[in-house]
């Protein structure tokens, strides 16, 4: 612990923003986590396998000569077959949201060894030419991956919005999620609807999976270093929405960069943990 | 009492165990032992609070590690012996779980996912609050220089012979805890924690002393560990592998049986092992995530359940009735004694007032109706006697001692008992044992057996004595509200509040629910009587008071206060010009 130092308004503006380009992929991983729990009521922990699982592929993909951002034309609809494969199977036998936690963590242990297996263990860095482009705005640098991170993460959360909010599959949705049989009674498919949702929600993760693999290096042991502060920016968004994952994830990242900056980074978890606790400690009716 | 085999099991079985060390197999051998303990440990304290009570906790490495760090703390930097640091391991585990509990318990909403979460995150908050000062700095503490005492006859045995005896002492904890009342009143938050409380079990207190108890045996599972791993690291402890492995074992095994977590931590570890150390470790995690996901989806309930199905067959032999203690004097008519005394009761939800200010009387041996049109506050005004919700002003004296603000189990215990309208039995226990559970906690029957045959006396009284052993959920509607007022009459109120118990029988049934209600005021209780079936309501009820927006409207005997216009107003509406010229007066 190097104790309390003031940064330069440079190095403090720069931390910000990295904390804003960290923060969207907080948001982008916790978008499809926010819906599968909020609207499924199943909370998905292989949400993370699956976007390392697509992170893996873009880069092998990419190893092979494939642009990054053209192999989401691949892995989109891989992640989403997947997905909706994966809640068929659960909604077969009727699992509960506590359940559905335990069963992904067995499948996040399948996927991780699968990784290991294929890839090793050791780390591994997408090489793309976006790798290192960047601009720099005054004194500040804007690294072009973190950048395609951000604008895909507000673009998707904006268009994840717009279905909930005006098309009827996104009523229909939010009303099976209110009371599932009140709503079959209206006529609303939530099969189907259910499947559409969980495949989105994967094809979520393989996009955040992607922009994982243009901007960070790769280990499966990784996965789990992700959990905790995704979660922490799903529950200070409030579940089954759109735009909240991703303002709550910049929010995190910023304070996260901000107390790296002025202390040492081995205190950012706290930052995020501490939130969390918070949340659920005087606003508990928002998750349950 | 009749005496239980099953500790003596556990105690011979430890015995056999530790002649283990004395066969001369390879050290490696007494490791691969301790390592199945040490999770044996882990999981079944575990399992008293998170399996019992539902509250499915993922901090249980906080707890093991802040044992493993007091005791790697006090022997790398203050030289104590190794031996007199667990109990310090113990205890800090402890005071931190029940300090944690006693605010998460607090608040209402700190259930399911919201506390696997929570404690998750204080997971993560205590490892960065370590890592980042002295207690470790960042580099881990090294323990190469403290000396192994000789309990086995190597260090390796020794670890083993530790391990054994916490596994044997949390064991035994764990079947004390499931057969007693303690274990009673946990599985009963773990199905429905409302009714649980307001059927008198101290929710509260329960779950801190579970909890206590489970961090404890966590913080000396923790202190033993930091010796023989000799080298701790914050990155190892504070995870989430800790808790999930816990989590898993005790799923796969069953996590409402106090033997489950055991079971499956044997399973798990060794499954584990097999594959560790040969080049199949990708596979064996794997496997275990198959094995996980198989018994989640085909025996959600655990291994030994689903076993203990297939084995026992037979259901247990019913308990013989006991006669319950001498009822008071049987009484048919009303007396002018007041029972309960409620003045100026006030109850609002965010602005919603529910109750304005109401005076009651319960006269000793009456049967006194309650009724007003939907949303007139009766509901509430059970809810809020029983204690089921706090009154926000007024008092409501029973029996000259004033419960208002008392949690719900004081009043239980005080001698009121309530029904629910939508009747919610404990799902996971037997018929039986929900009748019982409220002998034990509102009556006050110390003892599960004699709670369970006083129990048997009121499933006779309620002709539900044939259903003793199936679960609630096989029961219709009927007998589950008879089974309500079993709950009710088995902690021995002197009031019994009845929530619409007739709300959706048939004519029949609600023939036989009047004459139960009549015997069970025959055999010496006061009821109110919350009704919308006015045929019920002029046959059984001595007085009648009518409450219309939270207010009292008025009072008498039945058939008397149903002739008053403002009371015929309040069920039927204003005969305002208006809707009276329209020939508008609707029913």
């Amino acid at each position: 612990m190097s104790g309390f130092t003031l940064p330069s308004i440079t190095l403090l503006s720069q931390s910000i923003l990295s904390g804003i380009f960290v923060g969207a992929l907080y948001g982008l991983l916790g978008l499809g986590l926010s819906l599968s729990w909020g609207l499924l009521r199943l909370i998905n922990l292989a949400h993370f396998a699956f976007a390392f699982l697509a992170a893996y592929l873009c880069y092998q993909m990419a190893s092979l000569g494939m642009d990054p951002l053209l192999s989401l034309l691949v892995i989109v609809p891989l992640f989403f077959a997947i997905g909706a494969a994966v809640h068929w199977v659960m909604a077969r036998f009727s699992i509960t949201p506590f359940n559905s936690l335990l069963l992904t963590f067995g499948l996040t242990g399948i996927v991780e060894a699968l990784i290991q297996s294929i890839w090793t263990a050791d780390f591994r860095k997408l090489e793309s030419a976006y790798g290192h482009m960047k601009f720099s705005v005054g004194p500040l640098y804007v690294p072009i991956p973190e950048l395609i991170t951000l604008l895909l993460a507000i673009a998707i959360s904006f268009a994840v919005w717009a279905v909930l909010r005006h098309t009827d599959l996104g009523k229909a949705l939010r009303a099976a999620a209110e009371d599932a049989p009140i709503a079959a009674a209206f006529g609303v498919n939530q099969k189907r609807n259910a499947l559409l949702l969980a495949g989105t929600c994967s094809a979520l993760a393989s996009v955040a999976g992607v922009c994982l693999a243009l901007s960070f290096t790769l280990a499966p042991s990784q996965i789990y270093a992700w959990i905790g502060v995704v979660f922490a920016a799903v529950m200070l968004g409030g579940l089954g929405r759109a735009l909240a994952p991703l303002l709550a994830g910049v929010l995190i990242g910023v304070s996260e960069a901000v107390t790296m900056a002025v202390t040492a980074p081995s205190w950012a978890p706290l930052v995020s943990f501490t939130l969390l606790i918070g949340i659920l400690l005087f606003r508990p009716g928002r998750v349950a | 009492m009749k005496l239980s085999r099953t500790p003596l099991v556990i105690l011979l079985a430890a015995l056999a165990l530790a002649f283990v060390p004395n066969l001369g197999l390879p050290a490696f051998y007494d490791s691969l032992l301790y390592l199945v303990l040490h999770w044996v440990v882990l999981a079944t304290s575990w399992n008293m609070l998170s399996g019992y009570t539902g509250y499915f906790s993922f901090g249980h490495g906080a707890f093991f590690g802040t044992g493993l760090y007091t005791s790697a703390t006090l022997m790398a930097r203050f030289d104590w012996p190794f031996l007199y640091t667990l109990p310090v391991a113990a205890a800090l585990a402890c005071g931190l779980g029940v300090a944690l509990g006693a605010v998460v318990f607090r608040v209402k909403g700190v259930r399911g996912e919201v506390f696997a979460l929570l404690t998750l995150a204080v997971t993560f908050v205590i490892g960065t609050i370590i890592v980042n000062t002295p207690i470790d700095g960042g580099n881990g503490v090294s323990l190469a220089g403290v000396a192994v005492p000789k309990i086995g006859p190597t260090p390796s045995s020794t670890f083993y012979l530790l391990a054994l005896i916490t596994a044997t002492v949390t064991l035994l904890i764990a079947w004390g805890i499931a057969g007693s009342k303690l274990g009673a009143g946990l599985f009963a938050i773990h199905d429905d924690e409302d009714a649980a409380e307001v059927m008198g079990v101290p929710t509260y207190r329960y779950k801190l002393i579970a909890f206590g108890i489970s961090c404890a045996l966590a913080g000396v599972a923790g202190g033993i560990h930091a010796l023989f791993l000799n080298y701790v690291t914050v990155g190892e402890v504070f995870t989430i592998a800790v808790p999930l492995t816990v989590v898993l074992m005790s799923v796969l095994g069953g996590s409402r049986h106090w033997a489950g977590p055991a079971v499956g931590a044997v399973a798990i570890t060794l499954l584990l092992y097999a594959f560790t150390g040969s080049n199949l470790a990708v596979a064996g995690k794997a496997m275990v995530g198959a094995i996980l996901i198989a018994a989640i989806l085909f025996m959600p309930e655990g291994v030994l359940p689903r076993l203990q199905r297939w084995l026992v067959r037979r259901p247990p032999a019913l308990p013989v009735a006991a006669p319950v203690p001498a009822a008071p004097a049987v009484r048919t008519a009303a007396t002018t004694d007041v029972l309960l005394q409620v003045r100026g009761l006030h109850k609002a939800f965010r602005g919603v007032r529910a109750l304005a200010g109401v005076d009651v009387d319960v006269r000793r041996g009456e049967i006194l109706g309650l009724i007003g049109p939907n949303g007139s506050g009766k509901s509430t005004f059970i809810n809020v006697v029983s204690g089921h919700h706090a009154g926000d002003r007024g008092s409501v004296v029973f029996e000259g001692r004033n419960l208002l603000g008392r949690a719900a189990h004081g009043i239980a215990r005080a001698g009121i008992a309530r029904t629910y309208q939508i009747p919610r039995p404990f799902a996971h226990c037997s018929v039986l044992d929900n009748v019982a559970l409220a002998a034990m906690f509102g009556g006050a029957v110390p003892d599960p057996d004699a709670a369970r045959r006083q129990a048997m006396q009121w499933l006779d009284f309620t002709r539900l004595h044939d259903k003793a052993h199936v679960r609630p959920d096989e029961l219709n509607l009927h007998q589950r509200k008879f089974l309500e007022l079993a709950r009710a009459l088995a902690s021995r109120p002197r009031l019994v509040l009845l929530d619409e118990v007739l709300c959706g029988l048939n004519p029949g049934e609600i023939d036989d629910a009047v004459a139960l209600i009549r015997r069970i005021r025959d055999q010496g209780s006061t009821i109110v009587f919350v009704e919308h079936v006015m045929r019920a309501v002029v046959a059984l009820t001595d007085r009648v008071v009518v409450f219309n927006h939270g207010e009292l409207l008025a009072e008498g005997a039945a058939a008397d206060v149903m002739q008053r216009p403002e009371v015929m107003s309040a069920y039927l509406g204003q005969p305002a010009p208006l809707a009276a010229a329209l020939g508008g007066a609707h029913a």
